[in-house]
């Protein structure tokens, strides 16, 4: 029986793993050296915040692996013999394969900042990481202020778990506003405004330069490159992740920011293979990036491989990008392709509309010329996927997404509904003459 | 603001405290005349129990209930046995002992308790409701910011079974036990409630009036917390509404004032087979004698039940009933909205919820066949075994012990929808309709979700709800209340409640939205 061997047992990797399962009976080990059972890395703050118990983020019951002979390995991969097909576990322990999947996930960036080894230093990636901070920061009185460097969604979601146990935050950004990598203006200065609600103390346009030790070796304050010392117990680094593939080096797999792969997710070695946020895609479709460290598309590539390997070859040919999050109390939700300022194509045009008091907004981003919907972002509002999904692959103008723009609404029943207001702002500035038309129950399910 | 909710913690410990005590209190001297009274209105022919308690009762005053109740006890069931071995059967009471003592207590009583009703019901309710309400309003400001508080609820000691959560445990059990089999230790809180209850429908308070206040104050103020924690969610607020408004209305002050007007007493939202009793002799008699209104009352029940019900769960699902009307839902979506994160999810649990609640259903129709039967046949057995003691089993087990005790008992420990979930037989019946025949159905967006595990860790159902969002699956499940709290508490919007063509309502998928079509195709065509 062909042996499946996958290293990582996050999304990708168990995707892939009951992706196989489905599809045949190969013999199927997982190796992780993190946690016996998946969990959903998604989850770790919810842990930290007293919503739920760590066993709540693992989505399967024990049982469920046995039952479906997925064989779970708890060690650490050393190297990979690629001549041999076989994996060197720390003990030293082998392992043989016929085909490897590597799915080994990220590693918090660290960009070298004097101090960054200090006790009370720490990323926020692992189901380790979150016991450090249970350490670090088990309330305000042992940690009396935490300095938080990048202002990424790891970062917000950081300060928003110390600030679930009152400790004092204080947030360096280096951007001018907050994510404006990512998100347009109007949005980011409306989470700048929203994090500075929560009493954090969001510090713009602020590098990290050192982080000063006690006689302890621990972290006592950092500095910042406005010249200010500020003293604080936890520094949380969250400047981005980059893939987990050091123990790679040597093994003869090409690498590059990532582990090299085709659209089929192939390495240059025969019979391995890699996913999830360790992969780098040779060439990204559309708008993509090489390396997505995002949920969904390890989940895909987990997908699209176990169709591969079960001996149908598929590509990973993810459809309209989409994503979401949640900026303390505002989720965000954003499908298709809306680009800030900064690296806005010449042809994309955004129409914004903003909620006069509530913390409520959307861009929609359209082409200039032809007035396709190239992509849409709410915050404050949910947003109907199948739908949006439809109107990307449609190519619709931005005219008819706001006059059918009901159809799209996911917010619970009895919510306030915005899409007047949205429309009427267009129409304002546009000089058009768009009604919104009603829900119908009849255009959400037909499929076309 | 923190010290006003110490304040009010306090207050409400106090309150609580004077409470807990009250059943222990107290002076008691049955006097000649009230015998009399009592001996009439409960219809008792047996002189033997009344001439022993003359001898040993009347005029003796008793401290706390400790002699008078096994006195009075002493004496039925010496009489009872008496006219049993001389064939009066006539004479023999079937009261319930218990409920002989609550009746002679509550004439009995006498002291600073009894001659001081509203400083008492201050020192009880009115301490409990302020201290209560001190404790709950600051969090408006507390809180913060609207949005999902579900902070610390796994830290703190009394959401996470921790001492306080056993303590409550403890409490509630002993206070239903109390009130379901030693009504006599709750007659010194019908005092405090006396003044309502004669204003409402003109009699004094029995026990089963202190806990239908009790059980809407503690809605009532409770509801003032989840309109606090869920003020940023519309469905929460209006779902909040309308059920404390039906058991205000509904439960609690209509049957009173019916009384009032000479009219059985009725809650009209409370629909059969959870009115487990509907179709006993008894009531059916008591409704057939009360000429038009009772009759109305006979026709409503069952169209309640047999059309209102199963219509409205095609339109709405059953949450319209489970979590918008009924009481039971409505003290599980109030009082027992902290603990909702007990339910187990298991898949363990789902199977002996669906033996349990199928079983019970079972149980209650067979029940109801067989009082039917023996109510136009008036024959007191069906096939041998006698309807009288399937009814008294069912009462015992599922009315009081399953639906009161643990019910609400487990509340701290094992979640809030325990009944509900486990053994409400309307449920089951609602269940089916919702699972097979409803427009209802909570969607999931498309791929969106992210496992994180909030939903299925705050369904008070136990529906592990992200085993189906993390497959891009609508939950269509028949035990799902449609309490919503799902939905909000998602950080990434993946879940709706809606009710909508019933075509493609459950959407089994096997690669989620967001991946390339042509391998949908794929999939399809394999399976
Ligand atoms: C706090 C946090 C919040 C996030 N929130 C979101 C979100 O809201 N939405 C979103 O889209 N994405 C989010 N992400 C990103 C998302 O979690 C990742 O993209 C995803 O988990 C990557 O999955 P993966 O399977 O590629 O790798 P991972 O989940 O990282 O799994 C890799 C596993 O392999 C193990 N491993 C690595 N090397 C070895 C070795 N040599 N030997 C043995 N085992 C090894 C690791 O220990 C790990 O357990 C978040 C990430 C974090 C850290
Ligand atoms: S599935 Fe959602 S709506 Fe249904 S009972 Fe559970 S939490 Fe409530
Ligand atoms: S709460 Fe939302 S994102 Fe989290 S598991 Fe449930 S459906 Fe998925």
């Amino acid at each position: 029986m062909e042996h499946i061997v996958i290293i990582g047992n996050g999304i990708s990797g168990i995707t892939a793993a009951r992706h196989i399962r489905k599809l045949s009976d190969k013999k199927i080990t997982v190796i992780s050296n993190e946690n016996a059972y998946f969990f959903s890395r998604t989850a770790l703050m919810y842990v930290y915040m007293g919503h739920m118990k760590f066993e709540h983020t693992q989505p399967y019951e024990n049982w469920f692996w046995k039952k479906n002979r997925i064989e779970l390995l708890t060690a650490y991969v050393e190297r990979v013999d690629t001549e041999n097909k076989k994996l060197i576990l720390q003990n030293l322990q082998e392992i043989n394969f016929d085909k490897l999947i590597i799915a080994t996930g990220s590693n918090p960036n660290k960009f070298g900042w004097p101090g960054q080894d200090l006790k009370g230093v720490q990323g926020l990636y692992s189901k380790q990481d979150l016991e450090m901070l249970e350490a670090n920061a088990p309330n305000n009185e042992v940690c009396k202020r935490a300095v938080i460097v990048g202002g990424g969604l790891i970062g917000i979601e950081m300060a928003e778990m110390l600030r679930s146990r009152d400790i004092p935050v204080t947030f360096l950004v280096r951007e001018d506003s907050f994510w404006n990598i990512v998100l347009p203006k109007g949005e980011s200065q409306m989470i700048n405004e929203h994090i500075r609600e929560h009493h954090i103390d969001l510090q713009l346009n602020t590098n990290l330069e050192t982080i000063v030790s006690d006689e302890h070796g621990r972290v006592k304050a950092v500095t910042t490159d406005k010249g200010e010392t500020i003293a604080c117990n936890v520094v949380g680094l969250t400047a981005g992740v980059s893939p987990n593939i050091n123990f790679l080096k040597d093994s003869g797999i090409s690498l590059g920011k990532g582990v090299k792969v085709n659209q089929y997710l192939e390495t240059n070695i025969a019979d391995i293979y890699a996913i999830g946020d360790c992969a780098e895609q040779h060439q990204p479709k559309g708008n993509r990036r090489p390396v997505e460290a995002v949920w969904y598309t390890g989940r895909m590539m987990g997908e699209a491989l176990a169709q591969t390997i079960c001996g149908r070859k598929t590509p990973y040919n993810p459809g309209h990008w989409f994503n979401s999050a949640k900026f303390l109390d505002i989720e965000y939700q954003t499908y298709g392709w809306v680009f800030p300022e900064a690296v806005k194509k010449e042809y994309e045009e955004h129409f914004h509309w903003r909620h006069p008091k509530e913390k409520i907004c959307i861009t929609i981003a359209f082409h200039k010329e032809s007035r396709q919907f190239l992509g849409i972002n709410t915050l404050g509002i949910r947003m109907r996927h199948e739908i949006v999904d439809r109107w990307l692959t449609q190519k619709r103008s931005v005219e008819s997404v706001l006059e059918y723009l009901k159809d799209a609404n996911f917010d619970p029943e009895f919510y306030s509904q915005y899409e007047k207001d949205i429309v009427a702002h267009y129409n304002n500035i546009f000089g058009t003459n768009i009604n919104p038309k009603k829900k119908s129950w009849k255009r959400i399910f037909s499929k076309a | 603001m923190k010290t006003i909710k110490h304040i009010g913690l306090v207050l409400f410990l106090v309150g609580l405290g004077i409470f807990s005590l009250l059943p222990l209190t107290g002076s008691f001297t049955l006097s000649a005349d009230n015998l009399a009274t009592v001996a009439e209105n409960q219809n008792i022919r047996s002189e033997v129990f009344v001439q022993e308690l003359e001898r040993k009762v009347v005029g003796k005053t008793f401290n706390g209930l400790s002699t008078f109740s096994p006195t009075v006890i002493k004496a039925l069931e010496d009489a009872n046995t008496q006219h049993r071995k001389d064939k009066e059967y006539n004479k023999i009471m079937y009261v319930s002992p218990h409920d002989m003592v609550a009746n002679l207590a509550k004439v009995s009583g006498e002291g600073f308790l009894v001659n001081n009703k509203v400083l008492m019901w201050f020192l009880t309710f009115g301490l409990g409701i302020i201290g209560a309400l001190l404790f709950i309003l600051p969090d408006a400001i507390l809180l913060g910011k609207k949005g999902i508080k579900n902070n610390g609820i796994y830290h703190s000691n009394s959401t996470s079974r921790g001492w306080i959560a056993w303590l409550v445990f403890v409490y509630l059990i002993t206070f239903y036990l109390l009130l379901y089999f030693r009504p006599e230790y709750a007659v010194n809180w019908t005092y405090t409630v006396d003044p309502i209850s004669q204003w409402l429908s003109g009699n004094p308070a029995g026990h089963w009036f202190v806990y239908g206040f009790m059980y809407t104050t503690v809605m009532t103020v409770m509801a003032a917390r989840m309109y606090i924690k869920y003020r940023h969610n519309a469905y929460q607020m209006v779902r909040t509404t309308s059920v404390l408004f039906f058991q205000i209305v509904f439960a609690f002050l209509i049957p009173e004032i019916m009384v009032r007007l000479q009219m059985p007493y009725y809650d009209f939202k409370n629909a059969f087979p959870l009115d487990y009793d509907f179709f006993f002799q008894w009531n059916l008699r008591s409704l057939l004698n009360s000429g038009g209104i009772g009759l109305f009352i006979l026709v409503w029940g069952i169209v309640l039940t047999l059309i209102i019900v199963p219509v409205m769960v095609y339109f709405f699902g059953k949450r319209w009933y489970c979590s918008w009307v009924c009481g039971c839902g409505g003290l599980a979506e109030t009082l027992g909205d902290p603990y909702r994160q007990h339910s187990s999810k298991s898949l363990f649990s789902w199977k002996v919820e669906r033996w349990l609640v199928h079983g019970v259903l079972v149980f209650a129709v067979g029940m109801t066949l067989m009082t039917l039967y023996s109510f136009f046949t008036e024959s007191g057995t069906v096939l041998g075994i006698r309807t009288q003691s399937v009814q008294n089993t069912y009462s015992l087990l599922i009315g009081a012990f399953f639906a009161g005790v643990i019910g609400t008992g487990f509340y701290p420990i094992f979640g809030n929808r325990v009944w509900c979930r486990f053994g409400c037989p309307l449920a089951a019946y609602l269940g089916f309709v919702q699972r097979f025949k409803s427009r209802f159905r909570i969607t999931t967006n498309g791929g969106q979700c992210i496992s994180c595990g909030n939903c299925s860790v705050y369904c008070e159902q136990g529906i592990d709800v992200r085993a189906y969002a993390q497959k891009g699956e609508n939950i269509i499940r028949s035990s799902c209340v449609g309490c919503g709290i799902c939905s909000a508490v998602c950080p990434r919007g993946v879940l709706k409640l809606e009710n909508g063509p019933l075509k493609g309502r459950i959407n089994p998928t096997d690669v989620l939205l967001g991946n390339d079509v042509d391998l949908m195709e794929l999939m399809n065509k394999k399976s």
